[in-house]
């Protein structure tokens, strides 16, 4: 048997992550705590630099022994999952700061959670998509209890240990009984067991759910989801931007690529769970965040409704869905970071607040601030012109193909109902006047450049949707080649 | 193909407009004036380019004209696809010609966030103007929708008391028969591989279970917009909420949207299950012209009254629509553009003395007639318009549409008719409450007539109500050919549908 050396190549961008968080770390035990704000900043660059690795050459094809498989979709998922993540790193410093929380080990956990979450999504075997998977959360369990003076942090970091556990035990269960049935833990031959008849076995089937109930939990999708409103709301602000981008693309990638890889065969029992776990996550974002006064418990919700459409492109099982599932995550992505960026502006004589309330009469106060978050509101309601109506009409485009009509007619009164609390907060924000002191000016800085690349990027996406639907093209050929 | 895209130059010269706006920085006082100035020359300039195209309209081709056609997103086959025929042309004059009096008419009521009234008002005439050009279904959807937003922050934000409720009712009802319509748009897509209007056109054909589901989809859009009796509740909150200019870009273009959405995409793209769900059609718009005339009676606020009264008129419209010969077609699309004008000019008429005494009971006025005569010579001119009075617009529209209703279906026409007494009722009852009388309430007495300003914006819709009641032949003539084409293929669609069926 071979070592599968020969092609680790593939694995740059891996390995140069893996390198250089492990030089910042030796760096900032060294230096100590005036070491922060320099690995910091080279964490970022190191994140962005990974991310150019991938495509500067870009190479394809699987490696050490077919556990770690590469192609343009897992390439494209992972540059997008750098991207949130570099973008959540630069973005936390003024947070914890504040917090007196301001430590190197945070931009390195956050590394090491990302290079998790690259082992992920790349994953080719079930041994592989675990290791990779505990990589990232218990990274990401650290920090979400980070601020851990704070008791709210606190609980929210053994609140998402205690659940994820409870998860990657299903994970592993299923996937064990999956091994016993296939008789191995690569893809592929799973999937060529499954071809060979073993699709018909009943263990094979009990493990699938139990491997979809796991990774359901990680994407927080209904009826998995109770985790997320608690840690959303709980962690650190900087860390809820990171976790309602990055982990949550890179569990969708491997949603999407053990689903549509070596379970292909059994389409159609996996089609009936995600369209449930769909119109579910659809409805509960839409009416569970309702009456939410939390921002971040609303972005918790809202996050849980957007799931809910990736599924829906998930369901369709087809290479439009895998094209609609990349577009829409790219748009999440952006619109994301936008609102988080002005969420982490969001201070009253200093202080973080976090209520709807707070951006009472910001219309005024910062027009500018109120324009870009109203811009926000308007494109995770799906209103066009704005960039997040063509994730929604991706996603419908693949599910009316596939034939979904019920759940896509479902998912558009949804996107109805949950437009209501995206507009509460437009409501909040230009119809009613302030009552307390107006929130402070936010000072030049990473958040309101973020803040307002992502809104220009929203506005004028309707411009020119073309490179970006190519890009998706591209990355759902490597599951149809 | 034209030399250059005039089309495109109407519709999204007002960004450049708004952009300017948004932009322009210094002392209130100063923004206020620039932003208003930079408005009203950005939207007459608009419009004196929209003429161009009535000008250059070739009034003998049924086809589209001035088309632009671009790709913008091959992979979903959606194109950037604009042109007028003259089922459009009209409806485009009518939004550029509304948008700078709107304009005018909030010069002086609107004092707070000037800045971004301006850059909404110049945003939604976009909106409107695209989606009356709009030649893809993906295109006009983005524009059919992206009229909420402006629109939402208008009433929201420059409304009256109930404003909050008002705005969230009218985009959420507005929204959800919308993403219906998306959901039959994308079915198009996928039997068709295109959005492109024309091409769908020609290749749709669909079982008629299909289209039946289709178009209830599209109806959910049209009949909210239009509105049609059930659906019709957001209209009185969002009139009577909105500032007056609001009200008279809701009554005199985006109601409309309805009725061109019925003609341009139900009727054309689904005609079998047009003619199956016609007898609906008549059900719902009698009801609301008689149910909607008996409501008006008995409101308290005059913007209410004329909001009931619109869904009175629109009525008549979607009766015509779906009559389909060519005069009761070519009447509902006059009554239409009728109703644009004169209602608009109604809720420009409230605005008049809402600025004045800031309320729009009518039991707080009275006598009117004696303060201000130059008032109540326009208030009269335009409710008999409404009325429809011969010689003047609303006239030509209703009995076009009645001509051709009574020779499809005598019953249908009758009922309607008793929607034009009632509206004759209510509408000249309100005129005496506020007009004639004695003069008692001292509130009242020291009003003032229309100023210069207020009566450049009521000029030039005096003139159009005359023009189009004594001459209707410049707005029909170049309609004709165009409606000519529609019903014909109407009709062909249905023939063959019905051989089809007959054959073993």
């Amino acid at each position: 048997m071979t070592l599968g050396l020969e092609s680790w190549t593939l694995a740059r961008p891996e390995i140069f992550l893996a390198a250089a968080t492990l030089l910042l770390l030796v760096y900032g035990v060294v230096r100590g705590e005036v070491a922060t704000p320099f690995v910091s900043a080279a964490t970022s660059a190191v994140l962005l630099v990974t991310a150019a690795l991938l495509f500067a050459p870009y190479q394809e094809g699987t490696a050490f022994a077919s556990l770690f498989l590469v192609d343009r979709l897992t390439a494209t998922m992972k540059a997008l999952v750098l991207i949130g993540a570099s973008v959540a790193v630069l973005m936390s410093r003024a947070y914890f700061e504040q917090a007196k929380a301001w430590r190197f080990e945070y931009p390195l956990l956050v590394a090491l959670a990302t290079l998790g979450m690259m082992l992920m999504i790349s994953a080719n075997d079930l041994m592989a998509l675990y290791v990779g998977l505990e990589l990232q959360s218990l990274a990401l369990y650290v920090i979400a209890a980070f601020q851990r003076d704070n008791l709210r942090s606190t609980e929210a970091g053994v609140k998402y240990f205690v659940l994820g556990s409870v998860a990657s035990g299903m994970l592993l269960f299923g996937a064990s009984l999956i091994y016993g049935f296939c008789g191995g833990t690569a893809f592929v031959q799973i999937s060529r067991a499954l071809l060979d008849g073993r699709a018909a076995e009943f263990g094979v089937v009990v493990g699938l759910v139990f491997v979809v109930a796991g990774l359901a939990f990680k994407v927080s999708a209904v009826p998995f989801h109770m985790w997320t409103p608690d840690v959303y709301e709980g962690a650190p602000t900087p860390v809820t931007a990171l976790f309602a981008v990055a982990p949550k693309i890179a569990a969708v990638s491997l949603l999407v690529s053990v689903l549509m890889g070596p379970f292909k065969p059994l389409f159609l029992q996996w089609q009936q769970i995600i369209i449930v776990a769909a119109v579910l996550s659809m409805a509960l974002g839409a009416f569970a965040a309702l009456r939410q006064q939390n921002i971040k418990r609303l972005m918790a919700y809202s996050s849980i409704g957007n799931v809910g459409y990736v599924l829906l492109g998930l369901a369709s099982g087809s290479e439009k869905g895998i094209q609609a599932i990349v577009f829409y995550l790219a748009i999440y992505l952006v619109m994301t970071l936008g609102v988080f960026a002005t969420i982490l502006m969001m201070r009253r004589r200093g202080v973080m607040v976090e209520s709807v309330s707070d951006l009472a009469g910001l219309a005024k106060s910062q027009p500018m601030m109120a324009l870009a978050m109203l811009l926000f509101m308007f494109s995770l309601a799906g209103i066009p012109p704005l960039a997040g109506f063509w994730g929604k009409l991706y996603i419908f485009i693949a599910a009316v193909e596939a034939q979904l009509f019920v759940p896509a007619v479902l998912g558009v009164l949804a996107s109805v109902v949950a437009s209501y609390y995206y507009l509460r907060i437009v409501k909040v924000m230009y119809f009613d006047e302030a009552t307390e002191a107006p929130l402070d000016r936010a000072p030049f800085g990473i958040h309101r450049a973020v803040a307002l690349v992502a809104a220009l990027l929203v506005t004028v996406f309707s411009l020119v949707p073309q490179p970006l639907s190519l890009i998706a093209a591209a990355a759902a050929k490597g599951l149809f080649p | 193909m034209s030399s250059w895209p005039i089309l495109s130059l109407v519709t999204f010269l007002p960004l450049a407009g708004a952009f300017f706006c948004l932009v322009v920085n210094g002392p209130k006082e100063a923004v206020d004036r620039n932003c208003r100035s930079a408005a009203l020359l950005t939207s007459l300039a608009t419009f004196l380019i929209s003429l161009i195209l009535w000008l250059k309209f070739d009034v003998a081709k049924a086809d589209f004209q001035f088309e632009e056609k671009l790709d913008w997103v091959p992979a979903l086959g959606i194109g950037y696809h604009m042109g007028i025929d003259g089922i459009s042309l009209f409806f485009v004059l009518l939004s550029t010609l509304l948008t700078p009096i709107c304009i005018l008419a909030s010069w002086e009521s609107v004092q707070t966030r000037v800045k971004e009234y301006m850059v909404a008002f110049l945003v939604l005439e976009t909106f409107m103007v695209g989606m009356f050009c709009a030649l893809d279904l993906a295109l006009f959807y983005i524009f059919f929708e992206g009229v909420l937003i402006p629109m939402f922050l208008i009433i929201g934000v420059w409304g009256g008391k109930r404003r909050v409720y008002a705005a969230f009712k009218f985009f959420l009802y507005t929204l959800l028969g919308s993403v219906l319509m998306l959901l039959a748009i994308i079915a198009i897509y996928w039997q068709v591989g295109t959005t492109d209007l024309p091409t769908v056109m020609e290749k749709l054909s669909l079982p008629f279970t299909w289209q039946c589901w289709l178009w209830l989809a599209f109806f959910a859009s049209f009949a909210v917009k239009v509105p049609m009796w059930p659906v019709h509740t957001w209209l009185p909150d969002a009139h009577v909420e909105a500032p007056t200019a609001g009200s008279v870009i809701l009554a005199g273009v985006l109601l409309k949207m309805g009725g061109y959405g019925f003609l341009r995409f139900s009727i054309p793209l689904l005609p079998e299950a047009s003619q199956y769900f016609a007898p609906l059609i008549f059900g719902l718009s009698i009801v609301a012209i008689i149910y909607t005339s008996l409501v008006a009676l008995v409101q308290e606020d005059m913007k209410k009254l004329i909001a009931y009264s619109s869904i009175a008129h629109m009525g008549f419209v979607t009766i015509g629509a779906f009559v389909m010969n060519m005069q009761a077609v070519q009447g509902s699309l006059f009554l239409m553009l009728s109703h644009g004008v004169v209602s608009a000019a109604l809720f420009l008429c409230v605005g008049v003395v809402y600025d004045r005494m800031h309320t729009r009971e009518i039991a707080a006025y009275g006598g009117l007639v004696h303060r201000m005569p130059r008032y109540a010579f326009t208030f009269l001119f335009f409710t008999l318009a409404s009325v429809g009075l011969p010689g003047l617009s609303g006239f030509v529209g209703e009995f076009l549409v009645l001509i051709g209703t009574f020779k499809a279906n005598t019953w249908v026409a009758f009922l309607a008719t008793t929607g034009i007494i009632l509206g004759a009722a209510y509408a000249l009852w309100l005129y005496r409450k506020i007009i004639f009388g004695e003069l008692t309430k001292d509130s009242l007495k020291g009003i003032l007539d229309m100023n210069r300003r207020e009566i450049a914006i009521f000029l030039p819709l005096i003139l159009i109500t005359l023009w189009m009641g004594v001459y209707p032949s410049s707005f029909l003539d170049p309609m004709a050919p165009a409606v000519d084409k529609l019903i014909g293929d109407y009709q062909a669609a249905l023939k063959l549908a019905h051989t089809a069926a007959l054959a073993p």
